[in-house]
């Protein structure tokens, strides 16, 4: 056989394994950001199951702060109806009911025997956790975002993509309204 | 390079570290090639007591691999706890594994006041990690949390392997030049060969390269290797900060545990490079210079005070970084 055509063969060959190789490494790095979209899911609902409890343990001794309790209580409805609207929807209702829980967190300070409540305490430490393993859940999103964003845009993945239908995906950013501090009202109503 | 960002700072590390780690493969490849030509007369020879030395630290190796995270958790004291009773430290630890995106690695508690923490296992499907009480008991949530990033990044880092991988071939080149060196005194078989066989010249050149090999290299790479170790720390120290977002909780327990006196009675020289500080105190006191494990707490302070844009701290002044809440 004429060598020319071998090696025109050879090319082809190993231009097919790299495009194989390239194109599986998007498509996994797109299934990454789905999966950490879903951990974000566990997450939340983790902190709906909570909060009852929460505002349970907390309503006997707060009489006078039964707004934050309220508020808590009904963005927790909220973030649940908010769960089968959309992800928009469902990350602006989630982002509210972080507010209340910082506003309960917040009064809670001014109150020497919750504070020292054993059942209080350790329910704060849950919701703690439960708001750090949300964020960090969040962070891991976003940084499988980026991953992914800069693969589709660097050398050598950059020239299938856009051919493929692989395109830039978005960060979890937080509301704008989450950004101001929330305010507590200890007025007594 | 800049390392006033986490990115570069990890980038870095490893960097230097994998350049390290290439530097004794060549060493390792050199003195086996130099070897086995002065012995044998010919490459052939180099390859051959290469692959026997690598095959014989290997072993040691792979025993290491599976079994040393059961060895070292039995030798530190280690106890396993749950939820119901370190339900903080569980939590904490959850938090930076699904930040660090790896599965729930086993806790362990050692009961002693001196506060440290080691992680070990061969990848994150087997990881464990250990605390002492005295570091729990000492740390905020924030500090703690820094230390177990710290941990974990070691862990998704694959530090255990890599750090076992270079140790095997630091290893092999002690084997390599140990037999060589006796044989060479005991033997003396390659000047009468090279009489023989008419080339003498270059196989006694090799010669003298390869005893000279034989000395150093041992030296070097054990060197080399104490480097290795040093730079995988300031990489797991960035990687907690890729996890946290947050230096000063690191810092501060940086600050906190160089600050305290106390000495981890279970730790000795064979696991003294697995903590999160170097527990043996002369060692620590020490570690400016080219022999310790770890790098002196104030330079990784200092590297983290580096990202968030702060003036570096004399030693004096860490102690005060310790006493803020």
């Amino acid at each position: 056989m004429n060598p020319a055509i071998l090696i025109v063969i050879a090319i082809v060959v190993v231009l097919v394994i790299v495009l194989i190789a390239l194109y599986n490494g998007l498509v996994q790095r797109r299934l990454r950001i789905d999966e950490a979209f879903a951990q974000i899911e566990v997450q939340l609902k983790r902190r709906h199951d909570l909060i009852p409890n929460l505002v349970n343990a907390v309503k006997g001794y707060m009489g006078f702060e039964q707004k934050v309790l309220t508020d808590v209580t009904n963005a927790r409805a909220a973030a649940v109806a908010a769960g089968a609207q959309g992800p928009a929807q469902q990350a602006a209702a989630e982002n509210v009911l972080t507010g209340t829980l910082r506003s309960l967190f917040a009064v809670v300070e001014n109150y020497p025997e919750l504070k020292a409540n054993e059942n209080v305490l350790a329910l704060q430490e849950q919701l703690t956790t439960t708001e750090n393993q949300i964020s960090f859940s969040r962070q891991h999103y976003n940084g499988t975002v980026l991953d992914y964003n800069t693969n589709i845009a660097t050398f050598p993945s950059v020239l299938i993509a856009g051919i493929f239908g692989f395109h830039k995906r978005d960060f979890f950013d937080a509301e704008p309204e989450a950004e101001a501090t929330p305010t507590v009202d200890l007025s007594l109503s | 390079m800049a390392t006033s960002s986490f990115y570069g700072q990890i980038s870095a590390n490893r960097r230097n570290s994998f350049l390290m780690a290439a530097v004794v493969v060549v060493l390792l490849g050199l003195l086996g090639f130099t070897i086995g030509y002065a012995i044998v007369g010919s490459p052939a020879g180099g390859v051959a007591a290469l692959a026997l030395a690598v095959g014989i630290g290997s072993i040691s190796g792979i025993a290491a691999y599976f079994g040393g995270d059961k060895l070292v958790l039995t030798v530190s004291g280690a106890q396993p706890v749950d939820e119901a009773a370190a339900p903080q430290l569980m939590n904490v630890v959850r938090e930076m594994a699904i930040a660090a995106n790896i599965p729930m690695p086993k806790v362990y508690i050692i009961d002693d006041t001196a506060p440290n923490a080691f992680a070990t296992g061969r990848g994150p499907a087997h990881a464990s990690i250990a605390i002492t009480t005295g570091l729990l008991e000492k740390l905020d949530r924030e500090e703690l949390q820094g230390v177990i990033g710290h941990e974990l990044s070691h862990v998704r880092n694959l530090d255990i392997r890599f750090s076992l991988i270079v140790g095997v071939m630091v290893g092999a080149i002690a084997i390599l030049a140990d037999f060589f060196l006796r044989f060479t005194f005991w033997g003396g078989v390659s000047g009468r060969r090279s009489n023989r066989e008419g080339g003498n010249g270059i196989q006694a050149v090799i010669m003298v390269v390869a005893i000279v090999l034989a000395i150093l290299a041992p030296i070097i790479s054990r060197f080399i290797q104490l480097a290795v170790s040093r730079q995988r720390e300031y990489l797991a120290d960035a990687s907690s900060v890729e996890l946290t977002r947050n230096p000063y909780g690191l810092e501060r327990a940086l600050a906190k545990i160089s600050s305290d006196s106390e000495v981890l009675e279970v730790a000795n020289r064979g696991t003294q490079h697995m903590y999160f500080t170097n527990p043996i105190k002369k060692f620590e006191a020490r570690s400016s210079g080219l022999m310790s494990t770890h790098p002196p707490i104030l330079d990784r302070i200092n590297r983290l005070r580096e990202l968030t844009g702060e003036p570096p701290l004399g030693s004096s002044e860490a102690a005060g970084l310790a006493g803020l809440e």
